[in-house]
């Protein structure tokens, strides 16, 4: 396999193409502007649609009537803008439509910061718009892994008639790293398939295409809540996704996510060199998350302590506890979005909390 | 027995939920028949409003969506880059694209997207209950505006058509009225018009519909009628805005 060394925002563009999209609606915004650049050039080699849209809220209802047709479609946007998507995911969401959606995310809140940040773990993982609704949630820890996910996300969007979101953060994107591409697919949307979908052959079909969220009736919100509760319930059983890391013989398991998880795994490396066995867990899919794998590696034979690690004031904590449920001491180490922590910090809040355990 | 009159197919056989007197019924049977005049019936895909005309997706006998408020152009644009082939229209209210939506409608616009806008303006938010919209006339009264629009606080009422017709990429820019038979019969030459253009791969096509809501305006159906000759036409005077295929 050849590897190419890549910037990650035109890789995950690169990546997605190949798994299929054929459709990309964005609009500027540091730091993923690489994407939507790199989608203008490309697009139009393969006969593809890339359309820079008057707005984030443009963009993702051109989302949402590009996948209300059943073509792969793609939006990318960094969390100020995914904030301004909102609205649409929402409806994206109750019209039970595939499509996904890239948060590149800095620092926040308000305008932030352009730094990455992860500070839109709440958003991205507990709804984000208004209503009883989940999105599917990866957050890649690699610019390869980010590629392999893409092809994952739009399949997975598919499988269940659900948006799925990419959380990556600043460092992914910007970083170069070598990398193996997929084969190109060349995705055809089959009608026979997604009967769901719009095509303009209402007068033809069995039953015409209503793209819709509005169940004025009770019974019939019921009805929708319902089925969507139920996928859900599936998507839990089978899409968690996580990396575990150095569990065996832990005294502390770590627990962090995309960019963070990797420096954590330095922390975790050095530790190692030095006789202390600190494991992670690394949630792969952010939702649905990990509970049960995280809960098992918690309360583990010798392991004292949990230790979540993010680019936030503590976000995921609140679902790592949950997943601990009160069995295991956690504690926190984070900065606040764009202030990314080295190695050398997570070591030390480490070994300090080992002095005490 | 010849059948000398029949609904149009493009119309489901939902019973319209609209009030007594409503324009919506006539503007919807003329989309419906106008997409069948022109032979489209299997090649169109509608987007509806948040407004009024909601629940247009269930009359409207065609693949259909339901965009959120003002969002329709938008929603429109997406289908349309997926199936350039097929005919896709929005159909839209003041509130809906003269108000939250104008920067979807402006833009769609200066994309040129190829694509029919149907925009029913009746100077009022229906569906809520009588609302001031970015239509209603100076002067008149609604809940949000009991002392009648002032135009030193509120502005003075949006003029799409003019706005539009200004935008290089709109094609075609027309205002009727459903207030008489012959207003009614120019009302579907011009939808007509904007349906055809898009087909031959024009946009971006608007029809403006000044339209009745004699529920919100509390006015009897004729009344309703009479006020809208006497106060929405003279200050959005009926005609062509712009038609670069007459050109």
């Amino acid at each position: 396999m050849a590897l190419t060394l890549m910037k990650g925002s035109e890789a995950i563009a690169e990546a997605a193409i190949r798994a299929g999209c054929r459709y990309f609606f964005g609009y500027p915004i540091t730091p993923q502007t690489e994407i939507p650049e790199y989608m203008s050039a490309r697009m139009p080699e393969i006969g593809g649609c890339f359309l820079q849209a008057e707005s984030e809220v443009g963009a993702i209802n051109m989302v949402y009537g590009a996948a209300g047709t059943g073509a792969r479609v793609l939006t990318s946007s960094s969390s100020p803008g995914v904030s301004l998507k909102q609205e649409g995911i929402s409806y994206i969401a109750a019209s039970e439509l595939p499509c996904v959606i890239m948060n590149v995310m800095r620092g926040g809140p308000g305008l932030g910061s352009i730094q990455a940040g992860q500070g839109d773990y709440f958003q991205a993982t507990k709804g984000g718009g208004h209503g009883d609704y989940h999105l599917v949630v990866f957050a890649p820890a690699s610019v390869q892994e980010a590629i392999d996910l893409m092809s994952v996300a739009f399949d997975t969007a598919d499988k269940y008639r659900n948006p799925v979101m990419v959380v990556a953060d600043g460092m992914i994107c910007q970083m170069m790293e070598p990398v193996v591409l997929p084969e190109m697919q060349d995705y055809k949307i089959d009608y026979s398939v997604k009967t769901w979908a719009a095509n303009g052959r209402g007068m033809s079909k069995p039953q015409r295409a209503i793209i819709n969220s509005l169940y004025i009736n009770t019974e019939d919100l019921d009805m929708l809540n319902e089925r969507l509760q139920a996928t859900y319930r599936v998507i839990e059983a089978n899409e968690v996704r996580y990396e575990a890391y150095n569990l065996e013989g832990a005294e502390i398991v770590c627990t962090a996510f995309g960019t963070v998880a990797r420096i954590t795994k330095s922390a975790i490396d050095d530790l190692k060199e030095e006789g202390i066995n600190v494991g992670l867990i690394r949630p792969i899919t952010l939702w649905p998350f990990p509970y049960k794998q995280l809960h098992d590696a918690a309360v583990a034979p010798g392991v004292k302590a949990v230790l979540d690690v993010e680019l936030n004031a503590g976000q995921m904590l609140e679902d790592v506890k949950l997943a601990v449920n009160g069995e295991q001491k956690v504690d926190f180490f984070g900065h606040y979005g764009s202030h990314m922590p080295t190695p050398e910090e997570i070591k030390e809040k480490l070994l300090s909390m080992r002095e005490v355990l | 027995m010849a059948v000398v009159f029949e609904k149009t197919k493009m119309l489901t056989d939902t019973v319209f939920h609209y009030c007594p007197g409503c324009n919506h019924g006539i503007a919807h049977r003329l989309v419906a028949e106008s997409i069948e005049d022109l032979g489209l019936e299997d090649n169109v895909i509608g987007v509806a409003p948040v407004g009024c005309a909601v629940f247009a997706y269930n009359y409207f006998n065609c693949d259909m969506y339901e965009a959120a408020h003002g969002r329709a152009p938008a929603v429109a644009t997406g289908i349309k880059r997926v199936h350039p082939e097929v005919c896709v229209f929005t159909y839209q209210g003041d509130g809906d694209l003269a108000s939250i939506g104008t920067n979807e409608i402006v833009h769609a616009a200066h994309r040129g997207e190829k694509l029919t806008v149907i925009f029913i303006n009746n100077a009022i938010y229906g569906m809520t209950g009588g609302q001031m919209a970015p239509t209603t006339l100076v002067g008149q009264k609604t809940t949000t505006s009991p002392y009648g629009r002032s135009e030193e606080w509120c502005g003075a009422p949006i003029k799409i058509c003019e706005m539009l017709s200004q935008i290089p990429g709109c094609y075609y820019a027309e205002r009727v009225a459903l207030n008489s038979t012959a207003n009614i019969i120019k009302a579907k030459k011009a939808i007509t018009k904007a349906f055809r253009y898009q087909m031959e791969g024009h946009g971006l096509n608007i029809v403006e519909v000044l339209s009745t809501c004699p529920t919100n305006w509390g006015l009897s159906p004729v009344e309703a009628m009479k006020w809208l000759e006497e106060n929405m036409i003279p200050y959005y005077p009926l005609g062509v805005y712009k038609d670069k295929g007459a050109e």
